[in-house]
């Protein structure tokens, strides 16, 4: 065991196209195997140089299961490997990966998320993480909650619908430089807020798309980290928090855990942001959550708006983040997952270069 | 290449659970047309109730009955309902104070049109006539100013069973595809490993030892042998065939790895490991990308394998 904690740092990235639906099966194999092949091959390694497999995915997605164990085929998991999962987000097994690396137990870990969302009716499945006593028997969907927020935000003076239309027009308008993308364009603002309501207050802009999709990242530590990368994202803070389930019960015009995860993750003097936010409303709650101001870039990949592979799009805005370093884009960025219903759970990873 | 194959995959369970002290109260109330409330450690009163106070975790015992009428606080429309939502017309969804309570309880508001409705407006409770103890003894809310139900007798409960009804489209991948398309045929496909030669059947899309994709077709025979099996004698739900009966691990002739059949034909303490089988169709007429074309598998009456032959299939 080494004497303190190393130090570890994203070193790969890779992610499939964000699409409406892929012919594959609802265990991910397909969407799997060849970012496996990208991310190891960019770095020069072989999966028996990986010392932690970690991934998150979700059963309710898949509609069978164990559907996690079928994935690992794609790895190809002999001899044996060390292998956990998260039944969320895969950025919270990026976590997992990350204190695994603390302990000095491996130097190297993959982790993987993956998600099938057009599997089933996404609005309905999301219903089963919510309380299984008073909420789900009445079968919320998640754009309908979204909505609710989102009106709270209108009527508090926090944001408007043209602030939520402006987020959309970005996020498309970015992600014209991100070939992944499920959607991209120049949209106006105006056209936007000329289309009807999908769920008053919320218009189909604000709402991020229904995505199969899988991303997968590689963390390595210490000197390892710098072997395999001229320029590792370094993190220098990686924290998660959680707020009640009780939805009524919080304020939902902001996010304690938000809040909480930022402040001591040491979101300040960030260039790039991508946070994870599936309505428009929510990134600009997250914004002001998280305190990052005008000077910070948000979500040039154009953000789950474009893309929102569930169960892999908190790890992608992980990965895109890190990206901005890995390519000398960045100094100091931000990486921002959310899980549950109307942020609840809140994630930041905060990575940097060394030159 | 041909479209994989898919199907609807229906997915349903009932799920029963317990209630613990708080919310069997919650839930005895709503079968009452009660609503009951918790107080917490700061005085505010939760509805619905916390079983630990939010700030401070301490458990949550002062229970406070508020009104069944209340204000809206926050809602969204929903103009398409969809399955298992309180209302099949168009509604809102909303979180609603009620009179008495410090947070918000979400439910619907029948409230006709998205005009109707707004934060600030005063609704009642529509209890629905036969109440079970559960969220949905309130059918909805409506906009009234109106005073609230009275309440009534009614048992008190413990326990609570959800419904849950979920709907897929389940897809082959590409190579279980081709092996089931085969199997209408009566054939059996495999597919081999590139890089360690193994042959899969049925099919995985990518290698479990290698992880790479499988890349070549192999036809396998109807016939092989047993590595390993057990003997059924326990009754169970939808069982087909009345025990004992076998349940065995078939490897086919070229294949690396078995897969789990029936093996009949025989009295059950006669199968053993290395015994020689063979597949025993259904009339044709009936077959289909199915697995269960092949009947059962039956004693081919071969010498047994010797075990060197699958020692590194068990």
């Amino acid at each position: 065991m080494p004497n303190s904690a190393p130090e570890i740092a994203i070193v790969g990235f890779a992610q499939t196209p964000c699409v409406r639906s892929t012919t594959g099966t609802t265990n991910g194999v397909e969407m799997l195997v060849p970012i496996f092949h990208e991310v190891l091959g960019g770095l020069g390694l072989s999966k028996t140089d990986i010392g932690f497999w970690c991934s998150g995915s979700s059963d309710y997605l898949a509609g069978r299961a164990f559907s996690f164990v079928s994935a690992v085929d794609a790895i190809g998991a002999f001899p044996p490997i060390v292998e956990s999962h998260v039944e969320m987000d895969a950025a919270w097994a990026l976590y997992e990966a990350y204190v695994k690396l603390l302990t000095g137990e491996a130097e190297t870990a993959l982790v993987y998320g993956f998600g099938k969302s057009s599997a089933g009716q996404l609005r309905r499945v999301l219903a089963m993480q919510l309380d299984p006593y008073l909420v789900t028997p009445l079968w919320p969907d998640s754009i309908g909650l979204a909505g609710i927020q989102a009106r709270m935000g209108i009527e508090s003076g926090l944001w408007s619908e043209r602030a939520m239309a402006e987020v959309a027009a970005r996020s498309r308008a970015d992600a014209m430089s991100n070939p992944l993308a499920q959607f991209s364009g120049a949209v106006d603002v105006e056209s936007l807020l000329a289309e009807p309501y999908l769920a008053d207050p919320l218009r189909r802009h604000d709402c991020a798309p229904i995505t199969d999709g899988a991303a997968t990242i590689v963390l390595a530590a210490g000197d390892r980290a710098r072997e395999l990368c001229s320029r590792p994202a370094w993190i220098t803070g990686f924290e998660h928090r959680v707020d009640s389930p009780s939805l009524g019960g919080r304020d939902l015009t902001t996010s304690a855990s938000a809040v909480a995860a930022g402040k001591a993750a040491g979101a300040d003097r960030i260039d790039v942001a991508e946070l994870h936010a599936p309505f428009t409303h929510q990134e600009l709650l997250l914004r002001q959550a998280l305190g990052l101001g005008d000077e910070v870039k948000v979500n040039p990949s154009g953000g789950a708006l474009c893309g929102n592979p569930m169960f892999a799009a908190g790890l992608a805005r992980i990965g895109e983040a890190a990206r901005r370093v890995l390519s000398g884009e960045a100094e100091r960025v931000l990486g921002h997952a959310t899980s549950g219903p109307l942020l609840q759970q809140n994630l930041v990873c905060v990575m940097e270069g060394r030159d | 290449m041909t479209k994989p194959l898919s199907a609807p995959l229906e997915v349903g369970f009932d799920y029963t659970r317990s209630l613990g002290p708080t919310l069997s109260r919650f839930m005895t109330g709503l079968r009452q047309r009660r609503v009951t409330g918790v107080r917490g450690s700061d005085g505010r009163v939760h509805v619905p109730p916390v079983e630990y106070d939010p700030v401070t975790a301490e458990p949550l015992t002062e229970h406070v009955d508020v009104a069944s009428t209340g204000v809206v606080r926050s809602w969204s429309w929903a103009a398409e309902p969809l399955e298992g939502q309180p209302l099949s017309t168009p509604f809102a969804w909303a979180l609603i104070q009620l009179d008495g309570a410090d947070t918000s309880l979400l439910h619907a508001v029948d409230a006709g049109s998205a005009e109707q409705m707004r934060t600030g407006a005063r609704v009642r409770a529509r209890w629905a006539a036969e109440r079970v103890g559960a969220i949905t003894d309130i059918e909805c809310f409506e906009i009234s100013d109106e005073p609230g139900d009275p309440s009534v007798p009614g048992d008190e409960v413990t326990m609570i069973t959800t419904p849950v009804r979920l709907h897929y489209t389940h897809s082959a991948s590409p190579v279980e595809s081709a092996f089931l398309r085969g199997l209408i045929e009566g054939r059996l496909l495999g597919q081999r490993c590139p890089a360690c030669g193994k042959v899969y059947v049925p099919p995985r899309p990518a290698c479990p030892t290698d992880g790479v994709p499988t890349t070549d077709e192999v036809e396998l025979p109807d016939r092989g042998t047993v590595t390993t099996f057990c003997i059924v004698n326990v009754p169970f739900l939808g069982q087909r065939i009345k025990p004992p009966y076998v349940a065995a691990y078939v490897l086919l002739d070229g294949a690396d790895i078995p897969f789990q059949h029936l093996v009949l034909g025989c009295a059950a303490d006669e199968v053993r490991m290395g015994m020689r089988v063979e597949a025993v169709w259904k009339p044709r007429e009936e077959w289909g990308p199915t697995m269960q074309n092949i009947d059962h598998f039956r004693p081919s009456g071969e010498p047994d394998a010797s075990f060197d032959t699958y020692s590194q299939h068990l």
